[in-house]
């Protein structure tokens, strides 16, 4: 993206030498070196649980290393101490954001700039210099708006005018686009370039590829805590990242020709009250045989539309239909009505971590067929446990393992099994009617990716209506067949696939194109 | 210094926590030993046999155990389901006096119904009314969020005063000679005694049946999966299926309904009547008894005798040696937050810088 990024040896801000972290028995980094140049943006690349949050929180001294050395401007940083990091000029966005919502941008980025025994704040002077600083750098945002009412894109923007006002020479940035749309990402891509023009280097974490691609001067890729390669954005195939971050090829999965079937899952407007979160008037017909995928920036009412399309939750106003039948709110009647249920949070809403994997194999059906009066048919659980193991390559322990100890991929291929294989261990005997998957690849490696894809794509072609729920687009758009867009509880109509273009999501997904259709 | 979430938890270290929590009360309790003025070693030696060391000394321990494995179990089965019921003594007294509504005698003659048929409704409305005590609080926890550790502790203090006061008026015994106790339990609806010439009642086996069919339940039972589920992941279970308002109905329904069993048992089995002072804490010793035994059913019965020969082996300690019995509850207390602890460094880790 700029020319001075070349010479990051001769002119490096930063310099991390063997910085080592273990936690337990995880080695998080192992022997990591890297420099910064002036004026560079260095993407660090890897999957979750790569060691890029680590490394990033020990050069900014919420970690100490076990091992390794960090010099900044030429003078070793001291370890475990942020406020040294921020006094020689270390800025730090968070994914996600640490700002009082109840306060004014202003109050935000000035507080904790001043002494507490300040007989009065300087406001004057303050503001003055946040007007300067976001006119420098072109980040408007009006100084008197409370940040509660500021979308998300601007309240990244307050975030980075927080480091900036702080004199931040050196900014982190923790995979910054996972809550944009893409007309967002694009304004934030174009602000690090005027940063960069401007002297200030910038460490990017992702794992999105294109976008490391697009952004970056140098790609640092991570893997199992170690450095695997320093790649020129330049000349680096997309290709080649994906291997060296997962360490191995990775198959795309297989799009199959689509045929669709009736319909199996209706929701006529629907209505839920739920503050933030709500849904209002929505509709929506789910086909045999079909991925309808739902585009949006996450927290505009996907997680209302997943809950009550998992049971979890009976709409204010509307109704819902699952093959012709009106649904209660009843998690256990959706699941023997043969709806394979996705959620969000993996962790903590999909598995009970303390539970063995076999208890967590068969959460959803301990009753039926697990259970004959009353008492928990142990042996058969057992034995539909291992074989879902063994068939969902559930990896990391055996079934008695707690499901806490697995890693997030293999939590999800656990929750996948489960849900498509309805309690029968021979899982062909079986298709769910619906697939309701919410974010069912959010923070997963592109390996794990590509599997929970394939097995979506082969339920929809063995019969099985599935909604997809994602703010990834890249997903929405590598499998959906019809695509609809949320924005504010509102959703679009659904339209083939093709007719899309990813513009008019992006705009769809800031509430334009809703706006139009409703109306 | 930082706390550490261990990736793996051992079980030997978990089986290890009571154990290693113990030894720690005991050293920290020398210190207030040797504060009274007593040798270490004696006092420990005496407490020990008071407690242990004769045939005498386990039929005391397992009499005072009897009502402790109740309260350890009621507490067990809630904490298990993470329904903090702190109201185990208030439920014991409620279950008590109910015990003597139905099987005692008024105004010198109790209900006109054989034995075999009044012993059981005696029993069940203890269960009913330790059950009802707990399921109020469970409720408004569901229903509303409130806080039930508040609820129920608060509670213990409204059941005390309303036994007092009936202590004092309609149930007060005339022929007590003006003590406030209650009208005495019908001569056939008391515990037969174990060992002759002892106080170890049946109750006992009535305790340990009651574990053992817990240890089963949660176990091996679909309630038990829903009980823990609920307990380790309330959010999970509602997602999976599980119909957890139900669930934790029942549980308090349980965990109540043991409660209330201790003050029935321990009516029938020891007292014979309701006085203000049958419970020496037995609710709040149920929360470290549970606690110790890691929220094993089996585990409490092995933690209550071991609660209950530290009590009652205090008694005799205190006529040898210049230490108050009072001891005995520094003991209980401190084998409590050891636990705490102990458990703690099973989960985490300690790190220096």
């Amino acid at each position: 993206m700029t020319a001075s990024g070349r010479g990051a040896e001769a002119d490096a801000v930063l310099r991390l030498s063997g910085i080592s972290k273990r936690f337990g028995a995880v080695v998080a980094n192992d022997a990591i070196s890297l420099e910064l140049g002036r004026g560079e943006i260095l993407a660090l690349l890897g999957e979750n649980g790569a060691g890029k949050s680590t490394l990033v929180s020990i050069l900014f001294g919420h970690y100490v290393a076990d091992a390794g050395t960090i010099e900044a401007f030429g003078k070793p940083l001291p370890p475990g101490d942020p406020a040294a990091a921020l006094a020689v000029g270390i800025g730090m966005v968070h994914q996600h954001f640490t700002l009082a919502d109840n306060l004014t941008v202003q109050d935000n980025v000035v507080l904790g700039t001043e002494p507490l025994w300040a007989p009065a704040s300087r406001r004057a002077a303050a503001r003055a210099k946040l007007v300067a600083t976001a006119e420098r750098f072109g980040l408007a945002v009006d100084p008197d708006a409370r940040v509660a009412t500021l979308s998300v894109g601007e309240r990244q923007r307050v975030e980075i005018l927080k480091a900036l006002y702080r004199d931040a020479r050196v900014l982190i940035l923790d995979e910054p686009t996972s809550v944009l749309t893409p007309q967002e990402a694009a304004a934030l891509f174009s602000t690090l370039a005027r940063l960069c023009a401007d002297g200030l280097s910038i460490i990017f974490i992702s794992h999105k590829l294109t976008e490391v691609l697009r952004v970056s001067d140098r790609i640092a890729v991570l893997r199992a805590g170690k450095l695997v390669a320093t790649l020129d954005a330049a000349t680096a195939q997309s290709s080649e990242l994906a291997e060296q971050m997962v360490g191995r090829a990775v198959r795309k999965p297989v799009a199959r020709d689509h045929r669709r079937g009736d319909t199996v899952c209706a929701v006529s407007r629907v209505r839920v009250d739920a503050g933030s979160g709500a849904l209002h008037d929505v509709t929506l017909a789910l086909r045999a045989g079909e991925i309808v995928g739902i585009a949006g920036v996450s927290g505009n009412g996907q997680q209302a539309l997943a809950d009550v399309l998992c049971g979890l939750r009976a709409p204010d106003a509307g109704t819902v239909t699952l093959a012709g039948h009106a649904m209660r709110a009843d998690p256990r009647a959706w699941i023997d009505a043969g709806v394979a249920r996705i959620p969000e949070d993996r962790h903590a809403v999909g598995v009970i971590g303390d539970f063995a994997v076999w208890e967590n194999a068969v959460a959803e059906r301990y009753r039926r067929p697990f259970s004959s009066a009353g008492i928990v048919r142990r042996t058969a659980a057992r034995k539909y446990a291992r074989t879902l193991v063994d068939r969902f390559d559930v990896r990391g322990g055996g079934i008695d393992t707690p499901a806490r100890a697995l890693s997030g991929g293999n939590v999800q291929k656990l929750i996948l099994g489960r849900a498509l294989t309805g309690g029968f261990a021979q899982g062909d005997d079986f298709t769910p009617v619906l697939i309701v998957a919410n974010q069912p690849t959010w923070g997963l490696d592109i390996g794990a990716v590509a599997y929970v894809h394939q097995r979506l794509l082969d339920a929809s072609a063995r019969g099985a209506a599935v909604l997809l729920i994602s703010d990834d687009l890249d997903e929405i758009l590598a499998i959906a067949d019809r695509i609809a867009v949320m924005h504010g509880g509102r959703l679009s109509r659904a339209r083939p696939a093709g007719e899309w273009t990813r513009a008019a999501i992006g705009l769809a997904m800031t509430g334009a194109e809703v706006a139009a259709d409703a109306a | 210094m930082r706390l550490e979430a261990r990736t793996r938890r051992s079980r030997a270290a978990l089986l290890l926590a009571p154990f290693a929590a113990i030894a720690f009360t005991l050293a920290v309790t020398m210190a207030l030993v040797a504060w009274a003025g007593s040798p270490i070693g004696e006092t420990y030696a005496l407490l020990f046999a008071g407690g242990f060391g004769s045939r005498f000394a386990w039929t005391e321990t397992l009499t005072r155990a009897t009502p402790l494995v109740f309260t350890g179990l009621s507490v067990a089965i809630a904490f298990r389901a993470r329904l903090w019921n702190i109201g185990a003594e208030g439920q014991l007294y409620a279950g008590a006096l109910a015990a003597v509504a139905v099987g005692g005698l008024h105004g010198g003659t109790g209900f006109d119904l054989p034995a075999g048929v009044l012993f059981p409704a005696m029993l069940g409305a203890s269960v009913l009314a330790g059950a009802i005590l707990l399921l109020v609080p469970t409720f408004l926890r569901t229903r509303f969020g409130v806080d039930e550790v508040v609820t129920t502790l608060l509670l213990n203090f409204i059941v005390l005063l309303a036994v007092s006061m009936l202590l004092d008026g309609p149930m007060k015994d005339p022929a007590a000679l003006g003590w406030p106790q209650s009208v005495a339990l019908r001569d056939d609806l008391q515990l037969d005694k174990l060992v002759p010439r002892t106080r170890v009642h049946t109750g006992l086996v009535y305790a340990i049946v009651a574990a053992a069919i817990l240890a089963f339940v949660v176990r091996a039972t679909t309630l038990g999966f829903e009980m823990r589920a609920v307990g380790a992941n309330a959010r999970a279970a509602a997602f999976a299926g599980v119909p957890v308002a139900r669930t934790m109905a029942l549980v308090a329904v349980i965990s109540g309904g043991l409660a209330g069993l201790a003050g029935a048992i321990e009516v029938a089995g020891r007292t014979g009547y309701v006085t203000l002072d049958m419970s020496p804490g037995y609710g709040y010793s149920g929360i470290v008894i549970a606690m110790l035994a890691g929220l094993s059913p089996l585990g409490v019965v092995a933690a209550a005798v071991f609660i209950a020969g530290v009590l009652v082996g205090a008694d005799s300690m205190s006529r040898g040696v210049a230490v108050p019995t009072y001891i005995a509850d520094v003991i209980v207390a401190v084998s409590l937050v050891s636990m705490l602890v102990a458990t703690l460094f099973v989960r985490y880790r300690v790190r220096l810088r």
